[in-house]
């Protein structure tokens, strides 16, 4: 690891192109020559309308999949599978279901080679970190959508990521419960350091996360635009949506992102009809 | 003084909507029962006045006092007892051999796509012939003794239990295993952690259909060559024209079989104890 560059970005694309095969055979670009860089220890957000490629950048950068064209780089090195300094958070819940908590928590560690006595020392510090002291022994099913969002949570940040990917980590929660995620977030986040990317299509939520804000634009996905926001640290989410600057800075991105949203709802709207006509 | 002319509202309506679970619950019990009486009453008196022929049909009476004698002195190739444990035997070294060897090809093919490619042929053919016939060859060839009922309830059995585990693999949430993945598992603990927990849910779905195959397995095996088991028994009465004796067997099958699906049941829930409650009961 000491053969790191540190001044090289911890992540960044070149000029990436990814297709899909589509079941009936033809190729389906997905992302087209994005180009990205995210800083050690920056907090990066990713908005833009659903299918414009977020998921598939994400996939890319964990090694889960390979680019078409293009280069991915992690730490200054090319992406040649699953590097163990990444953790990922995912939009549905990705918990073990047939495990306990603590057991749950405990997994990165296990998968490792950490000795159980370690890993289970270890996992019941994260629980409580997590506010969640006192369901150790709960199955997944017995908790809300909240506190199992906290178990997926713990289950990343105990493997101590310098990366640390979400995508729409906290999009299937109410709206409160989404408050006290992020929250919790950029608290768990600041004592880590990591470097993250938070994929979302809540807007606001992206502003009030991040350092910097990319825009995609759909079919195929390319960079549209990146905004940095310029918000004193640390934030509090409740109070952080109501300053001018972020209002401001809202509405600017927003103007971006609707011809966008709209792009693709009409070209949507074309391919069903087509579809319908056929 | 509102809240508490409510709450005993609630505590009436409580008690009537609980009232009405237990009359309705009583009554399906009565109808149960009666409709048993009116089959078995039904059968007995067109038996004994002669509508039907009791040599062909038997009777209720005949056939449980034909599992008495059974039960007292024993049938013809010793007590009855000893023909349920070697039935039974039989069906459990068939099912658990079927079952294992069932989850193994299973979790081997459903995670190896070429293996797949190549054998899902194979196991197609293979699970289109009449499985029973190959009883005749297990009995040439191993004899009529335990291993040619054995034989016959694995192959009975193994064809169900690998294709549950095989779509079981198959359908492994992809999500759960990009996680393991990325928290740091390498292929076999994905194996262990997430797809063998996953695939143990259809696996159980099927074990109670595989019993019930494993069971059928060791009886039709008796039934084509042996020296115990109910199979025999049922061979035996049907040579000696003894219907009742085909009836008792039959009885006597299915309480072993409700039995077993009975500790099924039990190990399900125990195997599975992660799962939310069912809605139903
Ligand atoms: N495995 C796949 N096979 C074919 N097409 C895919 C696959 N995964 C995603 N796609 C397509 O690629 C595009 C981008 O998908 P995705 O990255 O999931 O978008 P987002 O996360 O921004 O909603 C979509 O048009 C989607 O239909
Ligand atoms: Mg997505």
């Amino acid at each position: 690891m000491n053969s790191d560059t540190p001044n090289q970005p911890a992540i960044e694309l070149e000029r990436v192109t990814h297709r899909f095969t589509t079941p009936d055979g033809r190729a389906l670009t997905a992302l087209r020559d994005i180009n990205m860089s995210v800083g050690r220890g920056e907090f990066v957000a990713v908005v833009g309308p659903t299918g414009c490629g977020k998921s598939t950048t994400l996939s890319l950068i964990t090694g889960l999949a390979r680019p078409s064209s293009g280069i991915v780089q992690v730490m200054g090195k090319p992406v040649a599978g699953i590097d163990p300094r990444i953790g990922f958070v995912f939009q549905h819940d990705a918990v073990f279901p047939w495990r306990s908590v603590l057991y749950n928590v405990a997994a990165g560690p296990l998968f490792r080679g950490e000795s159980r006595q370690v890993a289970f020392q270890k996992a019941r510090e994260w629980v409580s970190r997590v506010g969640l002291a006192g369901f150790e022994n709960h199955y997944p099913h017995q908790l809300s959508g909240g506190m199992r969002k906290r178990v997926a949570l713990a289950q990343t940040f105990i493997n101590q990521p310098e990366i640390l990917l979400m995508d729409e980590p906290f999009s299937a929660l109410d709206v409160q419960t989404r408050i006290l995620m992020q929250d919790e977030l950029l608290k768990l986040w600041s004592n880590l350091g990591a470097s993250v990317v938070f994929v979302t299509h809540d807007l606001e939520e992206a502003i009030a996360l991040a350092d910097r804000v990319y825009v995609l634009s759909s079919g195929p996905g390319t960079v549209k635009s990146v905004y940095t926001v310029n918000l004193p640290r640390p934030r509090i989410i409740s109070e952080v949506r109501f300053q001018p600057t972020f209002v401001e800075l809202s509405r600017r991105i927003w103007m971006d992102l609707r011809q966008e949203v709209e792009a693709g709802f009409n070209r949507a709207a074309e391919v069903s009809a087509v579809g319908g006509r056929l | 003084m509102s809240a508490v002319v409510s709450t005993q509202a609630q505590d009436t309506q409580d008690q009537a909507a609980l009232a009405k679970l237990r009359r309705r619950r009583q009554l399906v019990m009565f109808l149960r029962i009666a409709f048993l009486v009116v089959v078995l009453g039904g059968w007995e008196v067109a038996a004994r006045t002669k509508a039907i022929d009791s040599f062909f049909f038997s009777m209720p009476s005949a056939i449980l006092g034909q599992v008495w004698t059974w039960m007292l002195e024993g049938t013809a190739q010793g007590s009855l007892w000893e023909q349920i444990w070697v039935t039974l035997s039989e069906t459990l070294m068939g099912f658990f051999i079927g079952s294992v060897l069932g989850i193994f090809f299973g979790i081997l093919l459903g995670r190896n796509a070429l293996l797949a490619d190549v054998f899902s042929v194979y196991i197609k053919i293979a699970n289109s012939i009449p499985r029973v016939v190959l009883g005749s060859i297990f009995i040439i060839t191993l004899g009529l003794g335990t291993a040619s009922k054995v034989a016959l309830a694995v192959v009975m059995v193994f064809f169900v239990v690998f294709a549950n585990a095989f779509q079981g693999v198959r359908e492994a949430d992809r999500n759960l295993i990009a996680n393991a993945r990325i928290l740091g598992a390498s292929s076999r603990q994905v194996t262990l952690a997430v797809v063998l927990p996953s695939a143990l849910t259809w696996i159980i779905a099927s074990l109670h259909v595989s019993f019930g195959f494993a069971l059928v397995g060791a009886v039709v095996g008796e039934f084509l060559g042996s020296r115990k088991g109910i199979g025999l028994m049922i061979a035996t009465a049907q040579g000696t024209f003894n219907a009742a004796g085909v009836f008792a067997s039959m009885l006597i099958l299915a309480v072993v079989a409700l039995g077993m699906e009975y500790l099924i049941t039990g190990l399900e829930n125990l195997l599975i104890k992660w799962r939310p409650a069912p809605l139903t009961e």
